[in-house]
């Protein structure tokens, strides 16, 4: 039954003689791939060659400094609470005197841990951060690691460094 | 004696070098048939090992040799041996009678004909030769004591057999052309770019075609069409002897595109010869007509490739009504144009021009023929069944 008029009875002629001896269709084949041959590829050479993941890839984690230096993390846990794969743990002290150039506020946090091979980098702790302390940085990825005692990234590797500050399109 | 010593190896020196040479093209061919595809499908190919990938042969081979040599326990065993060394023995004899060069001047009188053995009968031996090497794969085929590839041997064999009769037939026509069956003379008769191509449009086509289908390689690579018989002959083979395999088959394609090139397009001819024989003397000349044979023939085995990544394979019946019903006919109807156009210009005084000419209305004539016809039997067809 025909159900609507979209339907198209497709009428296979007689193959002609060019189509009969195949060479025409051959050489025009054989002109297409001559045209790939020689055109641009597309292969993108991964270690070497990096492509832009765009604006909102999450890779590396950072804890960000404010524009004096001092680090914006307290300590208030909100991340390790939102990460659902338990991945932060952090310990909190209390801002000696004359330790107002590296902490912003009168808390911060001694221990901040991240564990990579926890981690899947879903960005809730960056939602949940009411200080815009951390971020999953957008242009670098965790490196490959070897070894288990190589996945628990402590402050060292993610408090920002000053000299290579950290900066997402549409920032300022 | 000093002097037959000296040319015994000198002429070692130069089997060697041939040797090397087809062997070097071979192991180089897989890694241009990956070049090749991927360029052809916008990809870069293999590029890890070495710049721009060129040692990936080398570690194509130190896989090849380090994988499992596996022998099917029901397996005859010395057949499942013999197979592949047959397939690579073969593929490497046929060089033998390519000539790959002119004569060459080693002083004291002593000239080194560039070539294994011009024997009289040199394009019968390449035949005999390749007609064999369909053995090895029948051999392999039937000693793995697998369905599959039993059924692959038998194709290739039956797809050699077809295709060998109209290569055959359209050599025939080179035959009258050159009088002569040795490659050395046919090679001679093209000098000075009168190649054969010019004089046998058709016969080339059809040559070229039945070298396809006598390589297996795609679009008439069904012996190992993977869709149908997971590897054909080869699915029980690993290791060494399937890198024996794959590698006669590539060895095939370079002395067969040499072939071409000695009867089709004049084999160590190259323009500008009698220009670098007075500038740089003949030794320089012969030794670039080495050199044009070797370019020669590894355009025909880029065209090999360049073909293998644009069609995709013939359907079996396809292939059997291409080769006697299409091939065979047309190989026929190419012998009896190259005597007619020989008969009319017999009288020309060697007019090279008129028998080109010729030739190639022929061809165009019987092309307008069958195009006509085909449309009149379409017509009839039409009001039988309207």
């Amino acid at each position: 039954m025909k159900l609507s008029n979209k339907t198209k009875v497709l009428e296979q002629g007689e193959m002609t003689f060019a189509e009969r001896i195949y060479l025409p269709a051959i050489v025009g084949g054989m002109g297409t791939t001559l045209k790939h041959f020689f055109s641009k590829k597309v292969t993108i050479r991964y270690p070497e060659e990096k492509r832009y993941l765009g604006p909102v890839f999450r890779g590396h984690h950072i804890l960000k400094r404010d524009e004096e230096g001092a680090e914006r993390c307290t300590a208030c846990g909100l991340c390790a609470v939102a990460c659902p794969a338990e991945a932060i743990s952090m310990v909190a002290d209390e801002r000696k005197k004359g330790e107002e150039h590296l902490y912003r506020e009168e808390k911060y946090a001694s221990v901040y841990e991240v564990n990579m091979l926890r981690c899947i980098f879903c960005g809730l702790c960056e939602e949940a951060c009411p200080k815009q302390a951390i971020y999953l940085q957008h242009d670098k990825m965790v490196p490959v690691f070897e070894d288990r005692s190589q996945v628990i990234y402590g402050k060292d590797k993610l408090v920002e460094k000053m000299d290579n500050r950290y900066l997402r399109e549409g920032w300022k | 004696m000093e002097i037959t010593s000296t040319l015994f190896t000198a002429k070692a020196i130069y089997v060697g070098a041939i040797f090397a040479v087809t062997l070097g093209v071979a192991t180089y061919s897989t890694y241009f048939e990956r070049i090749v595809a991927a360029f052809m499908q916008d990809r870069v190919g293999p590029d890890r090992a070495g710049p721009f990938g060129i040692f990936q042969p080398l570690a194509d081979a130190v896989k090849m040799f380090m994988k499992e040599d596996f022998i099917p326990a029901q397996s005859d065993k010395w057949l499942f041996i013999a197979g592949p060394c047959l397939s690579m023995l073969t593929a490497l004899m046929t060089s033998a009678v390519v000539p790959f060069g002119d004569t060459l001047d080693l002083g004291n009188g002593l000239m080194l004909d560039l070539q294994g053995i011009d024997v009289n009968i040199g394009i019968l031996w390449v035949f005999g030769i390749v007609s064999l090497g369909v053995y090895g794969v029948l051999i392999g085929g039937w000693a793995s004591n697998n369905k599959f590839a039993l059924i692959g041997a038998i194709r290739a064999a039956s797809q050699n057999i077809s295709y060998e009769l109209a290569m055959g037939l359209s050599i025939i026509a080179i035959l009258m052309l050159s009088g002569s069956l040795s490659t050395k003379n046919i090679v001679e008769v093209q000098q000075n770019g009168h190649w054969n191509i010019l004089y046998q449009p058709l016969g080339f086509v059809i040559f070229i075609v039945c070298a396809f289908a006598e390589c297996n390689r795609t679009p008439f690579d069904l012996p190992e069409c993977e869709t149908e018989l997971i590897g054909g002959y080869h699915t029980e083979y690993s290791s060494m002897k399937l890198g024996f395999y794959l590698f006669s088959e590539y060895i095939n394609m370079f002395i067969s595109g040499a072939v071409m090139a000695t009867l089709y397009f004049g084999g160590y001819d190259y323009p500008g010869h009698d220009f670098i024989v007075g500038k740089f003397g003949n030794n320089i000349a012969v030794l670039l007509g080495v050199g044009a044979v070797i370019g020669k023939a590894l355009v025909f085995v880029f065209i090999f490739m360049w073909v293998r990544w644009t069609i995709p394979r013939f359907r079996y019946d396809q292939l059997m009504g291409l080769g006697w019903t299409g091939l065979i006919p047309l190989a026929m109807f190419n012998v009896v144009l190259t005597g007619a156009v020989m008969l009319f210009t017999v009288n020309e005084g060697g007019s090279n021009w008129i028998t080109v000419a010729g030739s190639w209305a022929g061809v165009a004539i019987m092309l307008v023929f069958m195009a006509f016809y085909s449309q009149a039997q379409y017509k009839k067809k039409k009001l039988a069944t309207a």
